[in-house]
């Protein structure tokens, strides 16, 4: 991002402004979302998936990253991995213990 | 200005200034430390179901969605007045970046303000992180996520102060690579209210 030219900061700008309504009106939609009557793994699933496209957006546009370097991807990418062992990997020991699946 | 050698120039050999490759790799450590707390919450849920202590709907409906919603959308607003600042200072534009910056550090205050009533109305009802264990991993989420928006503001204070201006006039390049950086830490605890919010508020 070091060398933009005026144009094209101008041009980010107004994608900018685009990422703001798209991340506010899908607040609005996790909000109006929470008071359907659904079960918890299915509010569940419509939460996570309303926060990753808005994490998404977060991600790619305010930090760059659908133009960012392969080494940042990669840096991510093995961050993501590693949250992933995280959280598995305890939860075959608690399934093994409880017999819950 | 600056001796410390690709702190805005591209090293060669991995394309990046050590400054972002740095801010990157401490972002993926934040992501593990707040990954570690979004498992225990999974687990403390899945746990806890059957306990007296442990339901989590019914501590969950003592929190105030409509407040949590305003924080939201002034943490979103903070995020993209952030990243105007940035585009200012790459547009030349010191004065506008001074008063984006200026609405970015009124936000983090407004989104303070707001948690401390969040807070003192808990309290107020005798509700603390030992009255049950939602409480616990609530406080304990909300209240590591409270303290990085004020390690954030100090630094959106400090480059909004006249030191700023000093920076400014100084290497122009620089200051803009500092506001990259910080926008970066900016953008990353946002990016963790969007998933604290329908987690700990709305399921």
């Amino acid at each position: 991002m070091s060398n933009k030219s005026h144009d094209s900061i101008e041009h980010h700008i107004k994608t900018y402004i685009n990422v703001f309504i798209a991340l506010a009106f899908l607040t609005v939609i996790t909000v109006a979302v929470s008071y359907l009557k659904v079960s918890f793994i299915e509010a569940f699933f419509i939460a996570i998936t309303i926060a990753t496209i808005k994490g998404s957006l977060v991600l790619g546009f305010f930090m760059h990253l659908i133009s960012e370097r392969q080494a940042i991807i990669w840096i991510l990418a093995t961050t993501f991995i590693a949250f992933l062992i995280l959280l598995f990997i305890p939860l075959i020991s608690l399934t093994d213990s409880t017999g819950l699946w | 200005m600056s001796n410390i050698p690709y702190i805005v120039e591209e090293r060669p050999d991995t394309g990046l200034n050590n400054s972002k490759l740095g801010i990157w790799i401490f972002l993926a450590s934040e992501v593990m430390l707040f990954g570690g707390l979004f498992s225990a919450y999974v687990f403390l849920r899945i746990a806890a179901t059957g306990h007296p202590d442990g339901d989590f709907d019914y501590w969950g409906s003592k929190l105030n969605v409509p407040m949590a919603t305003f924080n939201t959308l002034v943490l979103i607003t903070s995020s993209v007045t952030m990243v105007m600042s940035w585009a200012s200072l790459k547009m030349q534009q010191f004065e506008k970046y001074k008063m984006y910056l200026g609405i970015t550090i009124l936000c983090a205050l407004a989104f303070l303000v707001v948690k401390y009533f969040e807070y003192t109305s808990k309290f107020h009802h005798d509700i603390y992180p030992s009255t049950s264990t939602f409480m616990g991993i609530y406080f304990t989420l909300t209240g590591l996520h409270v303290l990085h928006i004020i390690g954030g503001l100090l630094v959106l204070v400090f480059f909004w102060s006249s030191r700023a201006d000093k920076m400014w006039e100084e290497d122009q390049e620089l200051l803009t690579n500092r506001i990259e950086m910080t926008g970066l830490y900016w953008h990353f605890v946002d990016l963790v209210w969007i998933f604290l919010f329908p987690i700990l508020y709305l399921l």
